[in-house]
Formats: structure tokens, C-alpha cells, sequence
């Protein structure tokens, strides 16, 4: 290498950027796993479908209906996966706002969790839509439709990705060696990660607000002039139940590359987050029954919905709520885990109830999604498990960083 | 003093009056104010012979419907339908009633466009423009009728509904199921017109109308505008809000900017206040 200016990863054995890349871009471990046969299939299935839905159109692959236009691709890849992806407004708020720097070894897999699930599932979203190529509109000058709740929702992912790729970058540059950029990229971090809060609060809430003009569509129990409200609160603990439910997965399957030292504080920041999970899950359900009893909605209560209804604000909320708090004065890891489990499932729920089971509960033709819109969901959830597996495995996300950072930092 | 106060009222005034007159006055005058249409459809008169949907059909480029009213059987629009008339027994025996999309005077599914492809013209009919939409599907989600309707099995989709024969009406033809009615139950007009011919029928007949224009105040107004014999809900209308639909997000979207002003200030000063907890500890990483 004659041109100095490649050679920048001395850490990397001097390697030029190229070869070590190429390096990096092979897979490591065994190929076999039980998670690699399951996906692997799934992920190309997947791939074949959604060369048939823009062949032949959404209706080819998908059961949604004229009356009920937004199916399981919208409703769960994308209403359902932001909401767990909040875990990282959450995290870095207390990390970097409140300073509470017990939580400072899971920042940068939830960062890189939460901008992996942003980019898949705006992904999920370009699935979806029918006319694709004009997806460039709202983004440049001639076609703002600023009345829109979807028009906010579009700039805050791209802006959103953009900040969680600044909050993440320092490990790029760790990997790669570049000891100025991180330097400078570090620098960046209070800005986006504040910058990032704030559009996570309006987009969050956002989503929640795409359904205010749905008034008469959503049945009266999951509909509410308060919905953006409910789902931010929500997005809190459904990101963290993420966070505790991926972290208790990654123990176990990158447990080589966790240092002793946060091995061993895994336990003290499950315990912390069960706390506030089950402060902001009591918020939650004390403003759910607000809602309730402010829009005095007794009478739906003895119907099949009503149940339904019951179901998950008993069984979904108000339960792990109480797991939390019970495991949490009890130090009982194994019973965290658990309500993070029961509270992601009332996640799913609710957020399928606003947007596919309540929303047109009285429609002559129900939707019912169809084997293909599953696998392509699955294939999407797939595809950000690979990626995830691949950066973490090679950059420092739960390993230390590399020595050079602590010279850096002093 | 005193004259100082004068003065200020003065200016006062003066200001307020410009506040208050000043978008007309700098308007150009010589403009006539245009005036939204809208189409009168009168449940009573009309006989559910179909020309509406046969024309509607042919002038829209849609396959023409073979498929007959049956009473009780709803058929509903759909892609190849902009417009479809189902009959309903009512407590004063069948009756008639034509669907099709409202014209809204605040439409929903325009407020819910990201792109403003689905737009109100100064004219009145709410439109679609194929080159902006980017066929999220949110006007259909959004729109309290069910109207806006989208190829499914198209690679290049479009959102069919009712623009009230928009281009037509550019070229000063009155829109094509009205033109064609044989039992004169559609009336095409300013909506300021349609709502006087309107009261002017219930209160020459009162027997024959139920006292109600459906659409002069449902949903903030419609372009649209019914009437008929019996209660609308015996002809599957449900009542809907008087308020707009687009007002239900407005208060959402009124509180974005206040929190993007204020969020980051008050951020950064917990993180300010909350630094000295652990201040031995590395930050920025």
C-alpha cells in the first residue's frame, strides 16, 4: 500500500480498509444452527414473495380488503415494531440525559437494535406501498402534505435513522480503527441523542395519532382522542421489555464477547429496568382507565370485544405490571424475564387491536392475513436478525472497545 | 397620559381593523369568490334505473356493471364502481340510495395525503393525482365513507373514486350521472344553491321528505347533499360528527412544533442538573 491514507486501521494488524473488509464480510461460527435452517428458508421464500407482490401487485400476496387497507405489514412490521424499538429513546434518556451510567453497557445494542429495526421496518413500509417509485414525494419540496400525521411520521424515521446511526457510529469507527472520527463522531453524541428523544416522543405518539380520523372505524374501546398519549407511554415499556428480552437472548448466544465486569451488572440493570417498566406500566394502566371511565364505556364491557378488551388490560398489562414489581422487590430475574414476555404479547395486542382487530371490527369481510404476508413479516424480522448478529459479532457493541478509546477519552 | 392612550387606541384600532379586513382587502377585488359545487341527489325521485353507474362507468374507462339491485343486497364501490345504488327496505317500503364519494368540504383523506396527491379544488370536487401518491392507502384509512378505493392486482396502482367528473366540469359540462339522470334525481349546483332547492322541497312536501339534508352539516359538510323519505340510517347512512374529520388530528399536530421547541431545552437542562451525580465518569461515548 503505497497511498498512506488507506492504511487507516493499524489496530486491524495493518491490514488495508478493503482486505479487512472483505475479511469481516465472511460468516463466522457454524452455518447449521437450528435458528440458520429455520430462517434461511423463511428469508428466500420471502424474498420470492415480495418479487411477486410488485409483479403482480399487493393484492396477489396480501388479504387486506378496500375496507380494511392496512394489514399485518403495517400494523405489525410497522406499528408494532416501532413501538419495541423505543428501548432506545428510553435507554439513552437515562443514560445520557439523567446520567445514570449503570445502563452505559447496554446502550449501544439497543442503539444499533433500534436502528436496524427502523431501517427493516420503514422497509416493511416500502412493501406496502402501492406506488413505491413516488415514495421520494414527501420528502422533496413540491408535494408537502403538512396536514398529515403520515407526513410527520415519514420525516421523523428518516431523521430518526440518521440520529441512531450518529449514536451508533463511534463503534463503527472503533472497528474500522479511525481514531479521529470517533473523536469527532462522540463528539456528536448529547446533540442526536436529544435531538433523537424528541422525535421519538412525536413519533411515537405519532403513530397512535395516524388513527384520530378513524373515529367511527376503531371500536370505541381502543378508540380515544388520547390514543397518542397511550401509545407513547407504551412504546416506554414495550422498547425496555425489548431490551430485557433481547439482552437475557444475547447472554446466551454472544456470551464471548461479554466482558466479566457487565456479565456480571446484567442483573442489577434488569433489575432497574423492571422498576420502571412497572411505574410507566401503572401510568399506563391508571390512564387507560381514565380513558375508560371518562368515555363512559361500561355498556361495551359485556360483549365479546369488551372481553377481548378485559383480556388484555387484565391479562396484558395490569399482570406484568405486577410481575414487575413483585420481581423487582425480590430480585427474581427469572420472573422479569417472564413479565418482559407477557408484556410483549400485550404489546402485539394492543397495537393490533387499535389497527387490525378493532379497526373495522364490523366489517361484512374480515382480514384475516394470508400465509405469504406471515412469511414475508417473518422474513423481514429474519433479515434484521442476521444483520444484527453480524454487526455485533464483529464490532464492539458488547465487547469492550478497543484500547486506543480509554487513551482517547482521558 | 390621556393622549398617550388615545393614541394607542387609535393604533389599536387602526391594527385590529387591518388584522381583521386585511387578507380581502389585499386580495385582488375584481376576482369572483368561486363557490365549492356539489350535487343534490334525491332519494325520492329516483327510480334505480342505474344510467349513473352504466356512464359513470363509460366515461371513467371501467368495465360498464351488469350485476342488478336487488333490495337488501348491498353492493358496495369498489375499484371498477365509483358509484353503486343499492335499494333498502324502509318503514315507507323501498327506497333508493346512490353512494359514491362525499366531496367533503374538509376531506379527510386529503388532510391524511402526505404527498397531496388527493387534494380539494377551488371548485369543489375532491381529486386524485397518480403522480404524486405513493399508494400508502392512508386516505383510505382516514375517510369516514369508505370511499377512496385502490387496484389491488395492479403492479401500477391507482386509487379509484368519484372526482365529480372534474374534467368535465373544466370544460363546462355538468358531471355525467347528473347529466344523464332520467328521473332527474341528481341537480347539479353551487352548494349554496343545492341547500336552498333542498329546504325548498321539504318545506313544499313536507310528507314526502324526511326534514334532514344529510351532508349540509355531517362530517363538516359534503359536497354531496341527500335527501330522502325516511331516517338516513334506513338506508345504511350512520350519523357522523358535525366537526370536520381532519380537525380530530389538528390538536396533534398544533402540539408538534411547541414540543420541538421545547423537548430539547428541557433535555438538555435535566442533563445539566442531573451531571454532578457521577461526575468522576467518562460521557461522551
Amino acid at each position: 500500500m503505497s497511498n498512506k491514507e488507506f492504511i487507516v486501521a493499524k489496530d486491524n494488524d495493518g491490514k488495508s480498509i478493503l482486505k479487512f473488509l472483505i475479511g469481516e464480510l465472511k460468516p463466522r461460527g457454524k452455518f447449521l444452527t437450528p435458528f440458520n435452517i429455520i430462517s434461511f428458508p423463511v428469508m428466500i421464500i420471502g424474498l420470492f414473495l415480495i418479487i411477486i407482490r410488485f409483479w403482480k401487485g399487493l393484492g396477489a400476496v396480501s388479504n387486506v380488503t378496500q375496507d380494511i387497507p392496512w394489514g399485518l405489514w403495517k400494523g405489525f412490521n410497522v406499528v408494532t415494531g416501532v413501538a419495541f424499538a423505543g428501548g432506545a429513546f428510553v435507554v439513552t434518556f437515562m443514560v445520557y440525559i439523567l446520567n445514570i451510567h449503570k445502563y452505559h453497557s447496554i446502550v449501544r445494542i439497543t442503539v444499533l437494535n433500534g436502528f436496524l429495526a427502523y431501517m427493516f421496518y420503514a422497509g416493511a413500509l416500502i412493501l406496502d406501498l402501492g406506488r413505491p417509485w413516488h415514495i421520494i414525494n414527501p420528502l422533496i419540496g413540491n408535494s408537502f402534505g403538512t396536514s398529515s400525521v403520515l407526513f410527520l411520521i415519514a420525516w421523523h424515521f428518516m431523521l430518526y435513522m440518521v440520529a441512531q446511526l450518529i449514536e451508533f457510529s463511534p463503534a463503527i469507527a472503533e472497528w474500522l480503527g479511525a481514531k479521529r472520527m470517533r473523536k469527532v463522531l462522540s463528539g456528536m453524541t448529547v446533540a442526536t441523542v436529544i435531538f433523537g428523544i424528541t422525535l421519538s416522543t412525536l413519533h411515537q405518539s405519532g403513530l397512535g395519532a395516524l388513527y384520530l380520523m378513524a373515529k367511527d372505524k376503531i371500536h370505541p374501546l381502543w378508540y380515544s382522542e388520547f390514543i397518542p398519549i397511550t401509545f407513547f407511554v407504551s412504546s416506554i415499556f414495550a422498547g425496555l421489555s425489548m431490551v430485557i428480552f433481547e439482552g437475557s437472548i444475547s447472554r446466551r448466544v454472544f456470551f464471548n464477547l461479554i466482558s466479566e465486569d457487565n456479565y456480571r451488572s446484567h442483573d442489577d440493570i434488569v433489575i432497574g429496568l423492571s422498576k420502571i417498566c412497572s411505574v410507566t406500566m401503572f401510568a399506563y394502566f391508571f390512564l387507560q382507565v381514565l380513558v375508560f371511565v371518562h368515555g363512559q364505556r361500561w355498556e361495551y364491557l359485556n360483549t365479546p370485544m369488551g372481553y377481548w378488551y378485559l383480556t388484555e388490560m387484565l391479562g396484558f398489562v395490569l399482570l406484568p405490571m405486577l410481575l414487575f414489581l413483585f420481581s423487582y422487590k425480590n430480585r427474581n430475574i427469572g420472573l422479569v424475564k417472564v413479565a418482559a414476555f407477557i408484556t410483549m404479547i400485550g404489546i402485539i395486542l394492543n397495537r393490533l387491536n387499535v389497527s387490525i382487530i378493532g379497526y373495522r371490527w364490523d366489517a361484512a369481510v374480515r382480514y384475516i392475513p394470508s400465509w405469504m404476508e406471515l412469511i414475508v413479516t417473518f422474513a423481514v424480522i429474519f433479515t434484521q436478525i442476521w444483520i444484527f448478529r453480524w454487526v455485533v459479532n464483529r464490532l464492539p457493541v458488547l465487547r469492550e472497545s478497543p484500547s486506543w478509546v480509554n487513551e482517547q477519552n482521558n | 397620559m390621556n393622549l398617550d392612550r388615545k393614541k394607542f387606541l387609535k393604533v389599536l384600532g387602526v391594527t385590529g381593523l387591518s388584522l381583521a379586513v386585511g387578507k380581502e382587502s389585499t386580495g385582488a377585488p375584481n376576482e369572483a369568490p368561486v363557490e365549492f359545487k356539489g350535487i343534490l341527489y334525491d332519494s325520492t325521485r329516483c327510480a334505480g334505473c342505474q344510467t349513473c353507474e352504466t356512464v359513470c362507468a363509460e366515461v371513467n374507462g371501467l368495465p360498464v356493471p351488469t350485476e342488478t339491485i336487488e333490495t337488501g343486497v348491498i353492493r358496495n364501490t369498489d375499484d371498477q364502481h365509483r358509484t353503486v345504488v343499492n335499494s333498502f327496505k324502509t318503514s315507507k317500503g323501498d327506497a333508493f340510495l346512490k353512494k359514491q364519494c362525499m366531496h367533503c368540504n374538509e376531506p379527510a383523506c386529503a388532510a391524511a395525503c402526505l404527498t397531496q396527491a388527493m387534494y380539494k379544488t377551488k371548485e369543489g370536487p375532491v381529486v386524485w393525482n397518480g403522480d404524486k401518491c405513493m399508494g400508502c392507502r392512508y386516505c383510505m384509512v382516514s375517510c369516514p365513507f369508505d370511499i377512496p378505493r385502490f387496484e389491488y392486482h395492479s403492479a401500477n396502482p391507482k386509487i379509484e373514486k368519484c372526482n365529480m367528473c372534474y374534467a368535465r366540469l373544466g370544460e363546462g359540462q355538468k358531471p355525467a350521472c347528473v347529466e344523464n339522470c332520467p328521473a332527474e334525481a341528481l341537480m347539479f349546483g353551487t352548494r349554496r344553491e343545492l341547500i336552498r332547492e333542498a329546504r325548498k322541497r321539504i318545506v313544499e312536501n313536507p310528507d314526502q321528505y324526511f326534514d334532514h339534508i344529510y351532508g349540509e352539516n355531517e362530517a363538516g359538510g359534503t359536497g354531496y347533499l341527500y335527501l330522502s323519505a325516511v331516517p338516513f340510517e334506513e338506508l345504511g347512512l350512520k350519523p357522523l360528527q358535525k366537526e370536520s374529520y381532519p380537525s380530530l388530528s389538528k390538536g396533534f399536530l398544533y402540539s408538534v412544533p411547541s414540543v420541538f421547541v421545547l423537548w430539547p431545552a428541557i433535555l438538555l437542562g435535566i442533563r445539566e442538573a442531573t451531571k454532578n451525580n457521577n461526575s468522576n465518569i467518562i460521557e461522551n461515548e
